[in-house]
């Protein structure tokens, strides 16, 4: 949308070129009607005037193919907004993808990826103005705070990791904002305020309530994902916001970004009247530099947009086990987007082999298998691009019918759960446990435990205990708090044993905040954002480490470096914590009762003070009252 | 609000609710979990086991084995911060099989809607207060009295809210609500006004203290009723004890309340899916709460479900009681001061001070730890042994050489047991005030029966006449009297041996609800009130 826009300035000037040009022919027409008319008259000249017309429609069809071909140029970009078809190979490219995962649970889940490659530099000294797929709004705030790499997401909803497994892309609650400078920025902080501002207005986002309480520098748990190897984290910034509410205000300018808007394409899908009808709703934007090919001579930029979506069996309101496109998002879907170099939807139909579990309409007889998660999944595949996989009624409307009941809890190999143990409203621990669920494997495990001012950790209670026995970190990193200024910031990496339960437990101590410090809402609680498990899982296949190879989007975002391994980021939930509230009702009422105390003791004195006290005369008696009215009668002065 | 009002849902519901009528043995665990399961709700169980100090007559039981079942139901889109408890007791028969039936069908139904902003936990939890209390534990991971319990799995951020609900009768006629919770707390009076709201909505007979509501206030009986109603609060606030499964919440700053269905033999009867209905209601109304409960009172007494009588109100006339002991203080101070003789030797004061206190000791700690040694020298049972060695050491306590200051520090002196009266009636405005602040009725039940006898004990008043009064207020005297003006307000008059037998279970269930809930009833007789009445008791034989 953003390219579209930007572009209608060149489009109206050749609007305007090409008007101009047609009045000039309306102009000429009648002179070569004239000399058509004059043939008759002058048989002389026939030959020469047939020579001038042949020029002049020479000329004006010459002309007129011009202007055709300006009129193609302006029509197509009507459609579609590409530059003229001369340019020899477009340095960008795009390409839209949607994953359908039939949960065990009888959910069902939908991925949506859309990623714009493209090869330029936003740090070269010119400034890059020209964009035609890369939203404007985001090339510019990269350029301008030099950003390396970009992750924002806003998350309505928790994943349920034991019910639906591991997601494509983790996102925690709320909303989420990670950046890498680059190593030209010198002052990091200023530059990152500035960022956030900037963010909240593309997105729409309370993201500017991002300020140095709740933002840490985390020292292992987020690498870049792209190229280059840094890693001072001193140009890295992490913040969470998780009682941001994400809604249709933020997914309008999700929307925005991409070149086809809403109007072709799987974004079509994208109405919020569905989206927000379900159990989870996750929106990310990941920016980050790619290599161009396995040489890595050349690097692209990429954008990629991710939109994460759960819908329930049980809210769908019907009795029937099914679930197609139109169900899910109230629309189906036409066309590809024209500028998508590749437009795909695939079902993820692994556990579905035969067709015992759930029955899948229109049917198609491509598949593909990639390599996700430490597992091969086996996907029906459904080209967009391809005119006839939309059938004769010109509409893919896919369709799930559900034949058995649904299954039990998973076992993921590893999910976490936190949860604050305690009562009373003076100290607390904070308990958080990690589950391998590995028969035979234990794996390293990076905690990233972000934690406001308020609660003060007593970091000396710090336990780590698996299977009934101290596990002692390898690696910690802790950055106490200072109050009102920065976050407690603790980093650990700790070792899962194979099939346990890894329990760290810290106590805390909750701050007595000053009376302006207090939401407005403070007995609701105050919250404290989801810890971070990264870790590298064992995988049961190998994995995939060619990263430019020709892969399906979901499967291609976390970098893979090693073949028995795969990377998985775990999001617990986050913590609603009850400070110690003054009952704010109290001053309310000592104002009215200082102020009818005032009222009534300084009133009182006051009238006191400046009143003028005079001696009235005793009222006269009735007699005398009768004489003076005879007097005043008389003329007399009164008595 | 349409709950039940498919046909099909309402047959699913009855037939769920003729299975239930069956007899069952113990719980169901594996039956719970498929149905919960079936709902589309997160199962999850936890088990425990606690062994009692000594054996529950009342509800036979001793070394206690249970399962909790509770399933979450996922607010769509909530990050699983905030939730709402609705539980009900899985006894053993089928006393409350009614609300367990009822909790499966409203789960079925609350799990098709799509606007819930917090999770809701279905609880059953087995052999009542014990379940709740583990699984309460579990949930909060504490462990404040010594139960075994395996850890919870699943979990929905802090709960905010919680109701339990008790259905013992197959024939409704009137919802009772109980507030009561353990040690006197009770939730937030907007929880009760919830309550009340929703039942003259939906035209249920609502009741509190399972007595109807009387709008004649201006007459004699109808005031006479109310004041029943709210003594009844006061009665049951003093003993301590949770009187549902919802007092062990309250300890987690969770609102809670037992919602009990009562037949009372009138002729209005209410069916399920009105109960339903109501509860549908009020968790919609909980589910929208942005913040806890706070707005309103938490300590208040209620003569009925409209009214209540605020903290302003009632603490006055508690103060007014507190003055006594403070004017009587002064009252000593004053006396101490004036003539200049020779001041009593510390040990005066402290020797009664010690010993009345290690007697209250005796009183804690000797009912349990000699219950084995008195089973095996007497033909009594556990829980006899316990009850009748608190009331020998309580008994004992009155016999004790009291003077055995007098070998120490020698002969009584007038001053002596002036300065030991002033201490005796400040230590009990400080323990009577301490208690009103956290357990109203307690605090002014026992105020009203030793403050009296603190103002006017002296050694120089008749012996016999006074020791007689003195005893007639003491704690345990005072326990029993309420024993049966409780009876008496809840018009189930009984005569004197059953009474007593009533009384002896009540001081059993006391040393119980200490040691399995962490009620602090006993402690607090035993070790404070106790041996500050023996003051008053050495005062009067003072030599």
């Amino acid at each position: 949308m953003a390219a579209y826009r930007c572009s209608s300035p060149v489009w109206l000037f050749i609007l305007c070129s090409f008007s101009v040009f047609i009045i000039a022919g309306s102009e000429e027409t009648p002179v070569a009607q004239e000399q058509h008319a004059n043939v008759p008259d002058n048989p002389q000249t026939a030959a020469e005037t047939a020579e001038q017309t042949e020029k002049e429609t020479g000329g004006a069809e010459e002309r007129r193919w011009e202007g055709t071909e300006v009129r193609d140029a302006a029509t197509q970009k009507q459609a579609e907004p590409v530059v003229l078809q001369s340019t020899p190979r477009p340095k960008d490219d795009f390409q839209e993808e949607l994953v359908v995962r039939p949960l065990h649970s009888g959910d069902i889940y939908a991925s949506f990826q859309f990623r714009t490659l493209w090869e330029t530099d936003f740090m070269r000294g010119n400034k890059v103005s020209h964009y035609r797929l890369f939203p404007k709004s985001l090339g510019q705030v990269i350029s301008k705070f030099s950003v390396r790499e970009l992750h924002i997401s806003f998350t309505q909803g928790y994943w349920r990791t034991m019910q639906w497994g591991q997601p494509y892309l983790p996102s925690p609650p709320g909303a989420e904002l990670w950046v890498w400078f680059q190593d030209s920025v010198t002052d990091v902080d200023a530059t990152w305020k500035e960022l956030t501002n900037v963010l909240s207005g593309i997105f729409c986002a309370s993201l500017n309530f991002i300020d140095s309480t709740n933002t840490v520098q985390p020292s292992a748990s987020f690498k870049p994902l792209g190229i280059g190897n840094v890693t001072d984290h001193r140009f890295l910034r992490y913040a969470t916001l998780p009682r941001e509410i994400v809604c249709t205000e933020n997914l309008t300018p999700w929307k925005k970004l991409l070149p086809c808007g809403s109007k072709a394409g799987l974004a079509v899908l994208l109405k919020s009247e569905k989206l927000f009808h379900s159990s989870f709703h996750s929106q990310a934007v990941h920016i980050r530099p790619v290599c161009q090919d396995w040489q890595c001579k050349t690097t692209s930029w990429e954008l990629r947009q991710t939109l994460n979506v759960v819908f329930d069996l049980h809210n769908s309101g019907q009795g029937k086990r099914e679930w197609s496109l139109f169900k899910m998002f109230s629309r189906t879907l036409t066309e590809a987007c024209p500028l998508a170099s590749s437009s795909k939807i695939y079902i993820d139909i692994t556990d579905n082999p035969e067709g015992e579990h759930f029955e899948l309409s229109p049917a198609t007889s491509l598949l593909s298998q990639a390599m996700v998660l430490g597992d091969r999944r086996t996907f029906s595949v459904y080209d967009l691009t391809q005119q006839d996989t939309f059938g004769s009624v010109r509409s893919l409307n896919l369709l799930i019918r559900w034949k058995s009941t649904e299954g039990d809890m998973l076992r993921p190999l590893l999910h976490a759960e936190r949860y604050v143990a305690g009562y009373g409203l003076q100290t607390g621990e904070i308990h958080t446990l990690m589950y391998n669920n590995h028969p035979y494997r234990s794996f390293p495990v990076l905690l990233l435990d972000s934690v406001p001012w308020y609660l003060r950790l007593y970091i000396h209670t710090l336990t780590v205990t698996s299977k009934g026995k101290d596990n002692k970190p390898s690696y910690i990193h802790y950055q106490p708090s200072k109050d009102r200024v920065r976050p407690h910031l603790l980093e650990m990496l700790v070792q899962l044993p194979p099939n346990s339960v890894t329990e760290v437990t810290v106590q805390f101590e909750r701050a007595l905040l000053k009376w302006t410090e207090y939401t407005p809402d403070p007995n609701h609680g105050f919250y404290v954002g989801s810890s971070v498990i990264s870790s590298l899982v064992p995988s049961t296949v190998a994995m995939d480490t060619n990263s430019t190879q020709e892969r399906p989007l979901f499967s291609s975002f976390f970098p893979c470096k090693e073949e028995s391994s795969y990377f998985v980021r775990v999001y617990t939930e986050p913590l609603l914590v009850n400070l110690p509230t003054p009952d704010f009702s109290m001053p309310y009422n000592v104002i009215c009762l200082t102020c009818t105390v005032v009222a009534v003791g300084y009133g009182s004195l006051y009238n006191l003070l400046t009143r003028s006290f005079q001696i009235e005369e005793p009222s006269p008696g009735l007699a005398k009252r009768i004489a003076n009215v005879i007097r005043k009668m008389r003329g007399v002065p009164p008595l | 609000m349409g709950l039940l009002s498919d046909p099909n849902r309402r047959r699913a519901l009855i037939n769920l609710l003729t299975r239930l009528n069956a007899p069952i043995c113990g719980m169901p665990v594996e039956w719970l979990m498929k149905t919960m399961q079936a709902r589309g709700l997160e199962v999850y169980t936890q088990r425990f086991s606690r062994t009692l100090p000594f054996p529950d007559e009342n509800k036979e039981r001793y070394m206690v084995k249970g399962t909790n079942v509770y399933g979450i139901l996922r607010a769509p889109r909530a990050p699983r911060t905030e939730a709402l408890v609705l539980s009900a007791p899985c006894t053993p028969g089928d006393n409350n099989n009614q609300a367990v039936g009822l909790l499966l069908g409203l789960a079925q139904y609350f799990r098709n809607q799509i606007y819930w902003a917090k999770d809701i936990i279905f609880l059953v939890n087995e052999h009542d207060l014990i379940g709740m209390q583990a699984w309460l534990e579990g949930y909060h991971h504490t462990n404040t009295t010594g139960m075994d319990w395996s850890p919870l799995q699943g979990r929905g951020g802090s709960i905010q809210a919680a109701l339990s609900l008790e259905l013992s009768s197959d024939v409704v006629t009137s919802m009772d609500l109980v507030l009561e919770g353990l040690n006197g707390q009770l939730p937030n009076l907007d929880l009760a006004n919830l309550f009340y709201a929703f039942c003259q909505k939906i035209g249920v007979l609502c009741t509190i203290q399972g007595k109807l509501q009387r709008n004649d206030w201006d007459s004699v009986s109808g005031y006479s009723h109310a004041v029943q109603t709210m003594m009844l609060m006061v009665m049951k606030q003093a003993s301590g004890r949770s009187w549902g499964d919802h007092g062990l919440f309250l300890r987690y700053h969770i609102e809670a309340a037992t919602i009990k269905g009562i037949n009372s033999f009138r002729q209005y009867k209410t069916d399920i899916t009105t109960i339903g209905r109501l509860l549908e209601g009020m968790y919609r109304k909980l589910n929208n709460l942005l913040e806890r409960l706070h707005q309103s009172y938490f300590f208040y007494l209620m003569p009925s479900l409209s009214h209540f009588v605020s903290i302003g109100y009632y603490m006055p006339a508690f103060g007014l009681l507190a003055v006594i002991l403070l004017l009587r203080a002064l009252d000593l101070w004053v006396q101490l001061a004036t003539p200049p003789s020779s001041s009593p030797g510390v040990l005066s004061v402290l020797t009664p001070l010690v010993i009345s206190h290690l007697t209250g000791a005796a009183l804690y700690t000797l009912p349990i730890r000699f219950q084995e040694m008195a089973v095996e020298h007497f033909p009594v049972s556990e829980t006899e042994a316990v009850v009748l060695t608190a009331i020998a050491v309580y008994t004992a306590g009155l016999a004790l050489p009291h003077n055995t200051h007098r070998l120490l520090s020698g002969e009584g002196t007038e001053q002596g047991w002036r300065v030991l009266k002033l201490v005796a009636v400040l230590y009990l405005a400080v323990l009577l005030g301490c208690t009103a602040l956290i357990n109203f009725s307690l605090g002014f039940i026992l105020a009203l029966t030793l403050v009296p006898a603190a103002a006017f004990v002296t050694p120089h008043v008749p012996k016999v006449l006074s020791a007689f009064i003195l005893v007639i207020l003491s704690p345990a005297c005072t326990l029993l009297f309420s024993v049966f003006f409780f009876q008496e307000l809840q018009e189930m008059p009984v005569s004197f041996l059953d009474g007593w037998l009533m009384y002896l279970s009540v001081i059993s269930q006391g040393i119980l609800d200490h040691s399995l809930y962490g009620s602090l009833v006993y402690p607090l007789i035993a070790l404070l009130v106790y041996p500050c009445w023996l003051l008053f008791w050495n005062i009067l034989f003072w030599k």
